[in-house]
């Protein structure tokens, strides 16, 4: 890229949740249904806004999360790229539609804000507590993808790639953020349309007699075209056969589950996105995701300049967890550091693929306030 | 005759799906024929109908007919309509639901759904029980009825669906049986043929869960049941003893444009203002 052409970039002072509908519109959202919720509404306030602007844009204030799930996956059948955005409490009514997504392979992208506590909880402060909801909040065996984004550049590209991997891999992606990312105001580079990749599902190509909406394919990864278009199939929630109908045939059950889960596993290295940060040499190392991994990041910072050899690994992609780059590092290191703002969520993935290697500690902060650096750095050192 | 097996061959889907779920007697199959004929007299081009369902024996039309089918979770059909009509206007939205599925797990999305305005039809089936999950009762079971959760008979009263949807301001309000099956066919037309929400109840007969349970003999006996106590709106008006009587016919028609039209006229106001992109 030319020096002239970066010169053209907007620089904008955003929110992380501004970031989000930014990252959202870029990757080509044209529909939006949500219902209000702290920490997330800013996602849906900025949609409000923008969506009337955008070719065909559709933003629709619905009655509930379980409305707005439904909504969006409507949509999303219908051929448009959506989003919708809540926090805790929302997003375990959107549970079942989510796993009717799963089900039916129709890629969606759902931000959950994360507050403090369970219930209610804490609707102004952070927390981290979602995390293995986000996973395995809906009921049944599926594969899902679950991003998060630890600042305000970090919302606006893993929004981006979030509708990419939905798109790519025809599923829901749920990017995880916390209140601290969702309302810290920073400023950031808009990329312009161009100099990112924007994926778009992939359509068919054979005519409609001959087309199986759940077909059997190399990549796992059935074509989908928008309905209305000449391809006419059943879409359902029950399991069903390549054609889409209802079966309870054990082969075909087995063969449209392990499919899905093929779909993900096969591209697993594709979708671990991790940040290292001076792990080469480390032998304490972090592990950390959201707003966590910024005070991480200080923090072995500080132990470096104090001579301890530290390194934070910072978790883009929390599911499929990425294994290979933690299990490799829990061989070198003595002592790894999990801190985050719950009970030990992550912590788990981190011991399961351990089993007894090195040495873990976790870090568990539950009372809606942040980790700070100096909390962190006090373990390592 | 010919000519129902033309129907047949054109809308429904042969390879694998029959025969059909349905009970013997049960009405739903004559929802599902009424559904083939309106779609054929109006002349709607397949791929131009979505038919959405809830869960529930109703639900199952779904996957008979050779549109753009989606069968949805339970309650949410009209949530999933939404988001389909507003994402693509040209198609007509059918959103087939039982009365379980559209009052009661879906109550709040119906009355929305009205308000909204939302331009896809509804149609509720009505056979005053949940059939599939085998007999428990409904926000329509009569009060006094008999069910699997209503042993001693029911004790709450039930919904009247053409007047929540009228309170919640739906454009279309219709009702029909399966019994008097021409006249479904023209309600079902008329209201999807109209702007904005409209919604057809149409009441039919469950003889296996609640038939049986409340003294019908036979499905034969629950047709003519409909047959003796439902009357056209315009008879049922004049009647001086209204008492054990339901009414059919049209309740409301009203032509406030659909909300995806208000949508795309907001949209175009914009533009015209040289909005766009901004
Ligand atoms: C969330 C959820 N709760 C409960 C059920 C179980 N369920 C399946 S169908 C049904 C009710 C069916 O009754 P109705 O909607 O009246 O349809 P019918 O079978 O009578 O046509 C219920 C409760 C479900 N599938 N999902
Ligand atoms: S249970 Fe009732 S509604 Fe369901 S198919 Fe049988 S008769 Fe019809």
């Amino acid at each position: 890229m030319s020096a002239m052409q970066r010169k053209k970039r907007t620089e904008a002072f955003l929110l992380g949740n501004e970031a989000v509908a930014e990252g959202a519109l870029l990757a080509g959202c044209s529909f939006y249904a949500g219902y209000p919720i702290t920490p997330s509404t800013e996602i849906m306030e900025v949609m409000a806004r923008r969506l009337p602007h955008v070719e065909n844009g559709v933003f629709l204030q619905m009655e509930d999360e379980i409305a707005s799930a439904g909504a969006i996956i409507g949509a999303s059948l219908a051929g448009r790229k959506v989003m919708t955005a809540t926090s805790g409490p929302g997003f375990s009514l959107m549970q079942e539609q989510i796993g009717y997504a799963c089900m039916t392979e129709t890629p969606l992208v759902i931000v959950n804000v994360m507050r403090g506590g369970s219930s209610t909880g804490l609707p102004t402060s952070p927390g981290q507590g979602d995390v293995q909801q986000a996973r395995w909040g809906a009921h049944g065996d599926h594969p899902i993808i679950v991003f998060s984004a630890a600042d305000v550049r970090e919302c606006l590209e893993m929004t981006i790639t979030a509708f990419n991997y939905a798109e790519k891999y025809r599923t829901p992606v749920i990017l995880l953020l916390d209140e601290i990312t969702a309302h810290t105001r920073e400023k950031i580079e808009i990329p312009r349309p161009g100099e990112f990749e924007v994926l778009s599902r992939l359509l068919p190509t054979m005519p409609p007699e001959w087309y199986k909406p759940y077909e059997e394919t190399v990549r796992g990864v059935p074509p989908m075209p928008p309905i209305g278009t000449g391809y006419r199939f059943h879409v359902t929630g029950l399991t069903h056969d390549p054609l889409g109908f209802p079966t309870s045939r054990p082969d075909e059950v087995k063969a449209v589950t392990e499919r899905m889960f093929r779909k993900i596993d096969r591209f697993f290295h594709d979708i671990q996105i991790v940040d290292h940060d001076q792990t080469e040499d480390a032998d304490t190392l972090v592990i950390a995701y959201g707003s966590v991994a910024r005070s991480a990041r200080l923090a072995v910072r500080q132990a470096r300049e104090a001579g301890v050899k530290a390194g934070l690994l910072s978790l883009k992609t929390l599911f499929p967890f990425p294994r290979p780059h933690v299990e490799k590092l829990l061989r070198t290191c003595k002592l790894v550091l999990v801190p985050e703002m719950n009970m030990g969520q992550i912590s788990r993935e981190v011991k399961r693929v351990n089993c007894g290697i090195t040495t873990i500690r976790t870090i568990n902060r539950v009372d809606g306030q942040i980790i700070t650096p100096s909390q962190i750095l006090k373990e390592i050192a | 005759m010919a000519e129902v097996t033309q129907l047949i061959h054109q809308y429904l889907r042969h390879n694998k799906k029959f025969p059909l779920v349905f009970c013997p007697g049960c009405g739903i199959g004559i929802v599902l024929g009424s559904l083939v004929r309106s779609v054929h007299a109006l002349g709607i081009p397949k791929d131009d109908m979505a038919v959405v369902a809830g869960i529930g024996c109703s639900g199952r039309i779904a996957a008979y007919v050779d549109f753009n089918t989606v069968h949805a979770t339970h309650g949410r059909a009209l949530t999933l309509s939404t988001g389909i009509k507003m994402a693509s206007p040209h198609l007509r939205v059918l959103t087939v639901m039982g009365d379980g599925d559209a009052l009661s797990i879906g109550g709040n999305h119906l009355i929305h759904a009205a308000r909204r305005n939302i331009g896809v039809t509804a149609l509720v089936v009505n056979n005053f029980i949940y059939g599939m999950t085998g007999g428990q009762c409904s926000p329509t079971t009569p009060f006094g009825s008999y069910t699997h959760t209503s042993p001693q008979g029911q004790m709450e009263k039930s919904f009247d669906v053409v007047e929540m949807a009228r309170a919640a301001g739906a454009n279309g309000v219709y009702r029909g049986t399966v019994f008097h099956a021409k006249a479904l066919d023209g309600l079902l037309q008329r209201a999807m043929s109209r702007p904005g929400f409209n919604l057809v109840e149409v009441l039919t007969p469950c003889f296996t869960q609640y038939g049986r349970g409340n003294k019908f003999r036979s499905p034969v006996e629950m047709f003519q049941w409909l047959k003796d106590h439902v009357v056209p709106r315009e008879v049922y008006d004049k009647l001086d003893d209204k008492a054990g009587k339901i009414p059919m016919g049209i309740f409301v028609e009203n032509d406030e444009p659909g909300l995806e039209q208000r949508h795309a006229a907001m949209r175009q106001a914009l533009a015209d203002k040289g909005g766009a992109g901004s």
